[in-house]
C-alpha cells in the first residue's frame, strides 16, 4: 500500500492532526485528510470509524481538540462555526436534506442571502432576480424543473439537486456529500453521478461518503480509509481492489463474507406463509407469495416498487384493500401488528430509529418490550428477573457490544442497535420473519453476523423474508428472490423451477419494459416520501 | 484569534459539566427544592430579626406547622400532576383537569345532599372524573384527534357542565360524609397529604412495575414503533386519559371536602396550568417517553413552597406571579441543559 504523492497544484483542503474527544471517548485521533481541486475523494470506514465526526468538524458543526489544523488553499483557518465554514466555501449535502419544503426552489437557493429590491422596493424581496439567478444554476446542472417550483412538489432526487444548486450558487469550493444515493433509484443515481463528475471537471473538490463499494469505484479518484477514529491510508481508487479496501476498513479478511451455510432445497419444508392477492389500492397490486419452512426468500426492487408497503400489509401495519394471509394453511385475520405477532409473523422495520427502537429506553427494555406481556406475573406485573435473563442471553447470543444492559439504546452503534431490535423480534418466537433492509446503516462486521444469524434461523425452521436494495446481499443469502416492480411481483429467481439468482437476471426483470413507466415511478417515489413525512 | 482563551473557557465548561452532570441527572429538581427551602428560612428569619447571624434560628418557614400547610397546599396539585404525568409521558396533554375537578366536586356535593345516597358521594366524584377522562381518551385514541384540541374543547364544555350541575350556584353541605379527608388527620398527618402520597406511590408502581407502564413509556417514545411492536396504542391512550380524569375526580372530592362546598364557576380555575408546571418542573419531557412521577411530586412541592414562602416574606400577589413564571422557565432551561448530556444519537 503506497501512499500517493500530493498533486503539484497542492490540496485545496488539508486537515492535519485532527483529534476529537467526547468525554472519555476518543472519536478521532490524529487523523489527516486532504482533497485537491477537481478531485472526487471517497471517505470510507465502518460505522463509528469517525467519518461523520470528521465531516462535522469540516462543516464547523463541532470543534476539534486543540492541536488540530485545517488549512484551505494553503492558509490555516479557524473553523469557528457553520457560518465560518460556509464563508470558506465548504458546503455539506446531508442525508436528511435541509430545504424548506414550503418555499420555492429559488427561495431555497437564496436562503439567507436573499436579494432585495432597489429604490422604492428597497427592503422587499426581489423574486424576479432570484428566479433568474437560480435558473442559470439549474440550467448548468441540467435540472428538469423550474426555479419557481415549490420544493414539496419535487422528488427526493430533485430536492438533492436543489441542495447542490445552492452549494454551487454560493460559490462553494468544497462539496461534502454524505451517502447521497441511499434513497435514489438507479437512474437517478446515474444522473447524480454525471452532475458530480461535471462539478469535478469545473474544479470543485468533492468529498464523497458511501458504504457502497461500486459507487466508490465508479466515481472516486482517491479514497481515504478511517478505522476506529484513526487514519489508515489514502490511495488511488483504481490501484486497489475492493477486498483490500474492505480489509483496510475492518482490519481483517472477509472473503467468506456473503456465503450462506444452509441449503434450503434440502431443508425446505412445507409452506408456512402464503399471501394471496395482497393489494392496498395504491402502491401494492395483487401480490401473492409463498414462503416455506427453512427458506430465505429475498424481495428485490427499486425504491418505490412497493416492497416495504407489501411487508407492512402482511404485518397488518397498514390496511389492505384485498388479499389474505395464511399461516400453516390457516387463514388469519390480520388487522393490526398485534394480530400478526400472535400468528407468528414478525417484521423488522427499515427505519429502526423512527419506527423500531425506543431511543430513550434501556437496552434491556428495548429487547423485552414485545415479550413483556407474555412474561408478566399476576396479570400485568413486570417480571424483572425474566427480562434480565432474556437480555443477558440475547446480548450473548447476538454478540451485542454493550457496557450494561441498563444503558440507553440510543448510545449504541448502528449495528448493535439493529441487533437489539432483532433480538426483540426473536424473543417472540417467530415462525415467519420479515426483515426490511436488515443491514442498512450497519457496519461490515455486524453485517456478516446478521447474515450468519439469518442462516441459523433458517436452519432452525423459521421462514425468513429479506427485503434489500443491495443485490450482492440478496444473491449471497437468499434461496429464492422475488423481484417487484411498480407494486407487482414481476419475476422469480432461484428455487427448483427458475433461473439462477444473479445480478444480470435480477436487473433484466427490474428494467423490463421500464422505458415507458418513468412518470409513474416518479410519482411512486414522491408519495413514499410524503407518507414517511406524515 | 484568541484561541487560547476560547480553549480555557471550553475546558472550564467541560469541568463544570463533569462535576454537575451526574448530580443533576440523578437528583432532578430536588436541589432546587432544598435551596428554595433554605432561602425562605433565611429570608423570613432576617425579616424577623434584621440580623443575619440569627436568621436561621428565627425563620418561620421551616416549622412543622408551616411544612404541614405546604404539604396540604401541594396535595391537590400533586394528585392532578400525577394524572398529568401519565398523559404527558405519552406525549399528550390534558387541559381539562381543572374543569373535571369542578364538575366532580359538584357531583359529590350534590349527591351528598340526597337523603340515603350520601355514601355514594365520594365514589360518584371518582366515577364522574373517570367517565369524563375516558371521553377525552376515546376521542384521542379512536378518532385520532390531537390531545391539545380535544382537551381544550372539553375544558370549556366541562366547565359549562359543572355550572349546569348546580344551576350556577354554590352548593353547600355542612354534614359532608367524606369531609374528614379535607380536614382530618391520621397519626397527625393530614388525610390530604396521605392521599397525595398514596397516589404518587401507586402511580409509580403502575409506571415502573407493570407491563402497562412500560407500554406508556413506549408509546411516548415513539407511537409508530409501539404499534409495530404489538402494543395496543389506543388502549394505552384511553388508559392515561382515564387515569387523568379519575385523579381529577379525586382532586374534586378533596377540594369539596376542604370547603364543605363546591362552585362550578370558581373551583379548579387554571389548575391545569399548575399541574402541567409541576410535571415539567419534575423533568418529564414534553415530547413524551421520558420522566418520572417522583419528579412531579417535587415539582408540585416547588410550586407550593414558592407560593407559601413568597406570602411569608410579604411579596405582593402581583410579584408572586412574575417570580413563579420565571422559576418555571428557569427550571425548564436547566432541564434542557441536563438532557444535553444524555446519549441520544
Amino acid at each position: 500500500m503506497s501512499k500517493i504523492e500530493l498533486r503539484s497544484a497542492g490540496p485545496i483542503l488539508e486537515m492535519r492532526n485532527i483529534s476529537k474527544t467526547f468525554g472519555k471517548l476518543r472519536a478521532l485521533r490524529n487523523v489527516q485528510f486532504s482533497v485537491a481541486e477537481g478531485e472526487i475523494h471517497a471517505l470510507m470506514g465502518e460505522n463509528g470509524a469517525g467519518k461523520s465526526t470528521l465531516m462535522k468538524i469540516l462543516a464547523g458543526a463541532i470543534r476539534p481538540d486543540a492541536g488540530s489544523e485545517i488549512s484551505i488553499g494553503g492558509t490555516l483557518v479557524a473553523m469557528t462555526g457553520p457560518m465560518a465554514a460556509k464563508a470558506l466555501g465548504i458546503a455539506v449535502i446531508y442525508q436528511e436534506l435541509s430545504l424548506s419544503p414550503n418555499l420555492s426552489v429559488a427561495e431555497n437557493i437564496y436562503l439567507g442571502r436573499e436579494l432585495r429590491g432597489k429604490g422604492l422596493a428597497a427592503g422587499w424581496l426581489d423574486r424576479a432576480a432570484m428566479i433568474e439567478g437560480s435558473a442559470e444554476v439549474l440550467r448548468r446542472l441540467g435540472a428538469s424543473f423550474t426555479a419557481d417550483a415549490k420544493v414539496c412538489d419535487l422528488t427526493l432526487a430533485e430536492r438533492q439537486l436543489v441542495e447542490i444548486a445552492r452549494a454551487v450558487h454560493s460559490n462553494s469550493k468544497i462539496l461534502i456529500m454524505d451517502e447521497p444515493t441511499t434513497t435514489l433509484s438507479e437512474r437517478e443515481t446515474e444522473r447524480l453521478f454525471t452532475i458530480i463528475r461535471a462539478l469535478r471537471d469545473e474544479g470543485l473538490a468533492i468529498v464523497y461518503i458511501s458504504h457502497r463499494m461500486e459507487e466508490i469505484y465508479e466515481l472516486s479518484d482517491r479514497v481515504t480509509v478511517l478505522r476506529d477514529g484513526t487514519y489508515v491510508g489514502t490511495l488511488e481508487t483504481h490501484a486497489i481492489s475492493p477486498n483490500a479496501i474492505v480489509q483496510m476498513m475492518v482490519g481483517r479478511d472477509i472473503s467468506t463474507f456473503y456465503k450462506k451455510n444452509h441449503d434450503a432445497h434440502n431443508l425446505r419444508g412445507k409452506p408456512i406463509l402464503s399471501v394471496k392477492g395482497m393489494s392496498d389500492a395504491r402502491r401494492v397490486k395483487d401480490c401473492s407469495l409463498e414462503l416455506h419452512e427453512s427458506e430465505v426468500l429475498g424481495i428485490a426492487g427499486l425504491v418505490g416498487a412497493g416492497r416495504t408497503e407489501l411487508a407492512r400489509l402482511i404485518y397488518g401495519a397498514d390496511k389492505a384493500s384485498a388479499g389474505s394471509v395464511a399461516v400453516d394453511g390457516v387463514v388469519k385475520r390480520i388487522a393490526t401488528p398485534l394480530d400478526a405477532i400472535r400468528a407468528g409473523i414478525l417484521y423488522l422495520t427499515e427505519d429502526r430509529k423512527e419506527l423500531g427502537l425506543f431511543l430513550d429506553m434501556s437496552i434491556c427494555n428495548n429487547i423485552n418490550v414485545g415479550v413483556a406481556s407474555r412474561d408478566a406475573r399476576m396479570g400485568g406485573l413486570l417480571n424483572f428477573r425474566k427480562s434480565r435473563e432474556r437480555s443477558a442471553q440475547a446480548i450473548k447470543d447476538l454478540n451485542i457490544k454493550v457496557t450494561s444492559a441498563k444503558g440507553l439504546v440510543g448510545a449504541l452503534s448502528g449495528g448493535n442497535q439493529q441487533k437489539v431490535l432483532l433480538s426483540r423480534l426473536l424473543e417472540l418466537n417467530p415462525r415467519v420473519l420479515i426483515l426490511d433492509e436488515p443491514t442498512r446503516g450497519v457496519d461490515i462486521g455486524a453485517k456478516s453476523e446478521i447474515y450468519r444469524l439469518i442462516d441459523n434461523l433458517a436452519q432452525r425452521g423459521i421462514g425468513v423474508i429479506v427485503i434489500s436494495s443491495e443485490l450482492p446481499e440478496l444473491i449471497g443469502i437468499c434461496d429464492r428472490v422475488l423481484v417487484m416492480r411498480e407494486g407487482r411481483i414481476a419475476g422469480e429467481l432461484g428455487g427448483p423451477a427458475n433461473e439462477a439468482i444473479n445480478q444480470n437476471n435480477i436487473a433484466a426483470i427490474l428494467t423490463a419494459a421500464s422505458e415507458c413507466d418513468v412518470p409513474e415511478h416518479r410519482h411512486a417515489q414522491y408519495t413514499n416520501l410524503e407518507s414517511r413525512a406524515s | 484569534m484568541n484561541a487560547s482563551t476560547g480553549n480555557a473557557l471550553q475546558d472550564a465548561l467541560k469541568k463544570h459539566q463533569l462535576n454537575f452532570m451526574p448530580l443533576i441527572h440523578t437528583m432532578g429538581m430536588l436541589p432546587v427544592l432544598l435551596i428554595l427551602c433554605v432561602m425562605f428560612q433565611l429570608v423570613t428569619g432576617y425579616a424577623e430579626t434584621a440580623d443575619f447571624s440569627h436568621a436561621w434560628q428565627s425563620g418561620r418557614f421551616l416549622s412543622w406547622q408551616n411544612l404541614s400547610i405546604i404539604a396540604q397546599q401541594a396535595s391537590i396539585n400533586t394528585v392532578l400532576g400525577a394524572g398529568m404525568t401519565f398523559v404527558i409521558l405519552t406525549g399528550g396533554i390534558d387541559l381539562s383537569v381543572g374543569s373535571i375537578l369542578a364538575a366532580s366536586a359538584m357531583v359529590a356535593v350534590s349527591i351528598s345532599l340526597v337523603p340515603g345516597a350520601s355514601f355514594l358521594a365520594f365514589p360518584a366524584a371518582l366515577a364522574g372524573g373517570l367517565v369524563l377522562g375516558l371521553c377525552n381518551g376515546g376521542l384521542i385514541a379512536f378518532l385520532r384527534l390531537p390531545p391539545f384540541i380535544v382537551t381544550l374543547g372539553s375544558m370549556t364544555a366541562v366547565r359549562g357542565l359543572a355550572r349546569l350541575l348546580g344551576n350556577d350556584t354554590t352548593v353547600f353541605n355542612p354534614d359532608l360524609p367524606f369531609a374528614f379527608i379535607g380536614n382530618g388527620s391520621i397519626f397527625n398527618i393530614p388525610w390530604l397529604v396521605v392521599i397525595a402520597f398514596a397516589t404518587v406511590v401507586i402511580s409509580w408502581a403502575v409506571l415502573r412495575r407493570t407491563v402497562l407502564g412500560l407500554h406508556i413509556y413506549a408509546v411516548g417514545g415513539s407511537p409508530d414503533a409501539a404499534r409495530l411492536s404489538g402494543i395496543r396504542v389506543p388502549f394505552v391512550l384511553l388508559f392515561v386519559y382515564g387515569v387523568s380524569g379519575l385523579l381529577s375526580g379525586l382532586g374534586g372530592a378533596m377540594s369539596a371536602a376542604r370547603l364543605y362546598a363546591a362552585n362550578g364557576l370558581q373551583l379548579g380555575q387554571s389548575y391545569e396550568l399548575d399541574a402541567i408546571a409541576a410535571v415539567i418542573l419534575g423533568g418529564t419531557s414534553f415530547v413524551g417517553g421520558v420522566g418520572s412521577i417522583w419528579g412531579t411530586l417535587i415539582g408540585a412541592l416547588i410550586i407550593s413552597v414558592l407560593t407559601n414562602g413568597l406570602v411569608l416574606t410579604g411579596v405582593s400577589d402581583i410579584w408572586q406571579f412574575i417570580i413563579k413564571g420565571f422559576v418555571i422557565i428557569g427550571a425548564v432551561a436547566l432541564d434542557r441543559y441536563r438532557l444535553r448530556g444524555s446519549a441520544r444519537t
